[in-house]
Formats: C-alpha cells, sequence, structure tokens
C-alpha cells in the first residue's frame, strides 16, 4: 500500500509542480525517487509533526499542495489540534497521509497504534477521511485526493492481498462492494479485510451467504446509498481495526438513526478499550478478538441468535 | 493628536461597542502594526490585496487581533462598518483572526504557538516560487512557552528562510503574572541567538527606532527576529504593566480616566 502510495505521489509531482512532499523524519529510502527527481520539494521537517502539519496549511495558503506523511497516531493524536485550526478550520489545500494505521505497529503498543482516529477525525468539519483496505483502493484515493481541493486523511497500513478487478469503479463516500451475498452484510473498513475474508470463507462453509463491503470513505458517507445497501440486510456487522465508539460502527448507526433503519446489527472492533499485548500483527489481532476465527466464530454467534429469534429453528449448518 | 493615540482611541472605542477585547494586548502592539503598515515597510496593493507575492503579516497572538484591525482599516483594507461590527452578531471580526475575513488577515489564530509554524510553510511556499517578498510573523513573549514555537525556529533556520521576520511582542506579562514569574525567563536573544537566528531588539514605543530596524535589511541568510520591548497595556495608566488587564473592561471609575487619556469624548462612547 505505501508503495502504491508513493508511485501515485511520484506520478502527481511529475504532473503538477504545486505538489510537494513533507515528511517529519520517517521515509527512508521509500522517498529516494522522489527526493532524487524532485529535491526542491522534498522537506524534512525532523521529529516536528505539529509543526510540519502547521507549515502544510501555510504552504496551502499560497496554492501549494502539500502531502504531509508520518505515523498516522502523530498526525491524529500529536497535531490534531494543527489539523484542526490550521487545516481544518481555514479549509486549506492538505494531504494528510498516515502510515502503520490500526494496530500495524503490533510490537510497539498502544503510542504507535491509531485506534481512534477515524472517531477523532471523522468530527472535523471540511476533512475527507479515507481508509483503504487494498493497493487498489489507495491508488484511487490518490487521484481523489489531488482532485479534492480541500484537506483529505489518508489511513495507511499494509496489504499484499487484492480484492478488486483491475477495471473497479470507486465512487468518493459510496462503500465498494467486494462480494454479494445474501443471508449477511458486513461493513468492514480498512487492512482487518484480510482477517474478514478468512472468516467469510468459514462462514460460506457454513452455508451463510455473505456480502462484503469495504467502506473505503468514512466521510463524506453517502447517506442515501448506504441505505438503501442495508436496509434489507437479514444481519449487518461492522468491523474495523479501531475502537467501537467513533468509527465505521458509529457512522453506519448514524445512517441508520438519520433514514429510521433498524436491522440486527453487531460491532466488532476494540470494545472502548486499547489494544493489549505485543507481537507479530497476527498475534495482537488475535489477542484482540480481531483475528479471522475470532471474526467468524462473534458473527456466527451472531447470525445464531438472529436466526433463532425469527424462526426459532437455525436454518443453517 | 499623535496617531498612536488616535488608534489606540479606536482600539477602545470599537472594543467598547463590542463590550470585550484584548484591549492591553492591543496596545503594547498597535506601533510596530503602525510602522509596518504606514511608514511603507510592509507593502501592500488595495486594487490587489490577494496578489500571490504580496508581503504578508500573520498575527500569531491572535488575541490582539483588534490592533491588527484597526491598523487595516486605517489603510482601507477594511471599512469603517465592518470594523464597527467587531465580535458582534453577523461580524466576521471576532475577538480572533480568521483567514480572509479581510484583506490583510492571513491567517486564523487564536490558540497560541501556530501562527509561527504556519508562517514557516507561507516562507517556504514564497521561497520555492521566487518571490522576493517578506512574511512578518507577530508573536507574543508568553507565547514562547508553546514548545511549537520552537519547533518553528529550529525549521525556519534549517530551511534558511531569510524571508521570515518575527517581530516578538516582548511585553513580559501574560494572563496570570510576568513571564518571568511564572517561566523564569528575563531574556529571549541568547535563546533565539543559539538556534540561529539574527536578533535584533527595539523599544517597541519608540517609533524611529522601530523604523529603523525594521527598513534595515539581513545581514546573512538567516530568519530574522526583532524583540520588540513593550509596556502592556501602553496608553492607559492604570492598565500599564498590570496582568489583571490581559482581558479586562473598564469600570465608570476607570472609564473617566480612559476618556482623559485617550481623548475620547462621552457622545463617542456608543454601546
Amino acid at each position: 500500500m505505501r508503495d502504491t502510495y508513493l508511485k501515485m505521489l511520484y506520478g502527481l509531482a511529475k504532473r503538477d509542480s504545486e505538489v510537494v512532499s513533507l515528511v517529519s523524519d520517517n521515509g527512508l529510502i521509500v522517498y529516494d525517487d522522489f527526493r532524487r527527481d524532485f529535491p526542491e520539494r522534498y522537506y524534512n521537517f525532523g521529529i516536528a509533526e505539529e509543526n510540519m502539519v502547521a507549515a502544510a496549511a501555510g504552504m496551502a495558503s499560497c496554492g501549494k499542495i502539500p502531502f504531509a506523511y508520518t505515523i498516522s497516531a502523530f498526525i491524529a493524536y500529536r497535531a490534531y489540534e494543527f489539523l484542526r485550526d490550521d487545516v481544518c478550520f481555514q479549509n486549506l489545500n492538505v494531504k494528510l497521509v498516515g502510515i502503520g494505521s490500526g494496530i500495524t505497529y503490533s510490537t510497539l503498543g498502544p503510542s504507535h497504534h491509531t485506534t481512534e482516529d477515524i472517531g477523532l477525525l471523522r468530527s472535523l468539519p471540511n476533512l475527507t477521511v479515507f481508509s483503504p483496505a487494498t493497493r487498489a483502493e489507495v491508488g484511487w484515493m490518490m487521484e481523489e485526493a489531488y482532485r479534492i481541493k480541500g484537506p483529505v486523511y489518508i489511513r495507511l497500513s499494509n496489504n499484499k492481498e487484492e480484492y478488486y478487478d483491475t477495471n473497479t469503479e470507486f465512487l468518493i463516500g459510496k462503500p465498494a462492494i467486494i462480494q454479494p451475498g445474501s443471508n449477511l452484510t458486513i461493513m468492514v473498513t480498512g487492512t482487518i479485510i484480510n482477517e474478514v475474508m478468512k472468516a467469510v470463507r468459514e462462514l460460506e462453509n457454513d452455508g451463510i451467504s455473505v456480502e462484503v463491503v469495504s467502506v473505503h470513505t468514512l466521510k463524506p458517507l453517502d447517506t442515501k446509498y448506504i441505505a438503501k445497501l442495508i436496509q434489507n440486510a437479514e444481519c449487518l456487522v461492522m468491523v474495523e481495526e479501531h475502537n467501537v465508539i467513533g468509527g465505521l460502527y458509529s457512522a453506519v448507526a448514524e445512517v441508520m438513526a438519520k433514514e429510521n433503519i433498524m436491522v440486527p446489527n453487531l460491532a466488532i472492533g476494540l470494545p472502548d478499550m486499547f489494544a493489549v499485548d505485543y507481537g507479530q500483527l497476527d498475534a495482537v489481532r488475535r489477542a484482540n478478538g480481531l483475528d479471522g476465527k475470532s471474526i467468524y466464530e462473534k458473527i456466527r454467534n451472531f447470525v445464531d441468535k438472529v436466526s433463532y429469534g425469527k424462526s426459532n429453528n437455525n436454518k443453517y449448518k | 493628536m499623535d496617531e498612536i493615540k488616535e488608534l489606540k482611541k479606536r482600539i477602545f472605542l470599537t472594543a467598547y461597542k463590542a463590550g470585550a477585547a484584548h484591549l492591553a494586548s492591543a496596545f503594547s502592539v498597535i506601533d510596530v502594526l503602525y510602522v509596518l503598515y504606514c511608514k511603507s515597510i510592509l507593502t501592500y496593493d488595495l486594487e490587489n490585496p490577494w496578489m500571490e507575492s504580496r508581503d504578508r503579516l500573520i498575527m500569531s497572538k491572535g488575541h490582539a487581533s483588534l490592533a491588527l484591525y484597526v491598523i487595516l482599516n486605517k489603510i482601507g483594507m477594511i471599512r469603517d462598518e465592518e470594523l464597527e461590527s467587531f465580535c458582534q452578531p453577523g461580524s466576521h471580526l471576532g475577538g480572533e483572526p480568521k483567514m480572509g475575513a479581510a484583506p490583510g488577515i492571513e491567517a486564523s489564530t487564536g490558540s497560541l504557538g501556530h501562527g509561527l509554524p504556519f508562517a514557516v510553510g507561507v516562507a517556504l511556499a514564497c521561497k520555492m516560487n521566487g518571490y522576493n517578498n517578506k512574511i512578518y510573523v507577530v508573536i507574543g513573549d508568553g507565547e514562547c512557552q508553546e514548545g511549537t514555537i520552537w519547533e518553528a525556529v529550529m525549521a525556519a533556520v534549517r530551511f534558511k528562510l531569510d524571508n521570515l521576520v518575527v517581530i516578538m511582542d516582548d511585553n513580559r506579562l501574560q494572563a496570570m503574572d510576568s513571564v518571568e514569574e511564572i517561566m523564569g525567563i528575563s531574556s529571549w536573544r541568547d535563546r533565539w541567538e543559539a538556534f540561529g537566528f539574527e536578533v535584533e531588539e527595539i523599544n517597541g514605543h519608540d517609533l524611529n527606532e522601530i523604523e529603523t530596524v525594521l527598513k534595515r535589511n539581513n545581514k546573512c541568510r538567516k530568519p530574522r527576529l526583532i524583540i520588540s520591548h513593550t509596556i502592556k497595556g501602553k496608553g492607559v495608566s492604570f492598565m500599564e504593566g498590570i496582568p489583571i488587564w490581559h482581558y479586562r473592561m473598564p469600570n465608570e471609575e476607570e472609564l473617566e480616566i480612559v476618556k482623559k487619556e485617550l481623548g475620547i469624548l462621552e457622545k463617542e462612547l456608543i454601546r
């Protein structure tokens, strides 16, 4: 995903001389091509994320298109007030690109996790919030971020898997359907999609037909489109590598409340806690109930409850 | 009547109508703003106020906005009726400045420690575009307690922003007490020089001295700091150097003194 981002950034810089790259002491090696070919448009602000974000706003006020890149936690938390006052309040054309989102830095612990960023940033006026699941989404998002004349946050992490055909068309605010299904709709944001797809294979083995939808844009959300997507769902599950407060589940619940939609629903994410444990990403996801098996079990449990409630007779294997 | 007193009168009458303002902060910084705008230092074009290569002034100490508004009114960037609407319903001129609310308002500030980092980005962009303009930033001495001031200072030196002129309104007071009492700092020169700024000091109420120093060019490829020694509340005897006047309006008794000292007539006081 990061490679896709850098490739796209390079292309945008080639196309438009106003595109500028800001980093805060990260991106060793990966920025080499950019630095070699556009040295006058590359600035390392050092370990000073607040300054980088405010300076990006200053640059944008002069017509530049800065892409400010650092670890997501340091954009969303460390530089929050600068993002709010300097970038969003002034509605400036700054692109904030966070790496290592969710619990990607699984060996480092919560100081380097972003598991509340969607909640924080979604509530900032003028800001577009993107949370890509795969490289295809990142590629589209970079074009979209460039097209938007205003602040954009992109919540990157890593994913080598791909679930889209090369000709998939993405639309801002409209979740992308990864696969159709009839018994259950799973809405997911970000790279936790990989764990969700493992769970989906298990659910399908049980005879459950699952629709999988990737919510790549957390804001703006096309309310009507989402309402249409979920209003007839038998069961609805939201999965996110984020606190269940403020993120995807909250965003969809807002749509449900607004559109008066009541479908049985389940939130899978961090239940208002910081992620526990250290280790490889798989292990930390498992420790927090966010691995494929745990997700499968939670969903299966939920589906059974809903199904019993309806017919007193579980129709699935 | 001298022009500074006239400007202070305008500041007071505008604040009086609104019912609130950071009067003492506006009084300490008005002389410097006057010299910048009225002595051909900061150049502007009334016909084309947003010209890309313009000089810019960023009020990092946003609470002194009223001083900026009154100067922008004096040079014709803000109309009288706009100024008179200050801090009232429907106005775009608030207690803290909002970018683009009027020509000459270059950044939304208010939370301290934002204007200087923002200005670093502006100065960098102007250099990238090859402009020969100047970016002036007014900060407070108390504001230097914000960490981002120092992040910006390091970056300004590293990026050789010799188009950046930081003016510190060094009135030695903050909301609760003196800067020295609160954070133990009595001198700024060494600190800024150590970081690589070219530092000069002026009496911020001596118009000739302000003009002489501001008209001088940088000696080397360094960003500049001008420490402007001022008196918070300057011009109204009972406000001078008294912390409580950071954000307060006079009572009836005090009002009589203000009227006398700033030459305000009863009929000019409109609420």
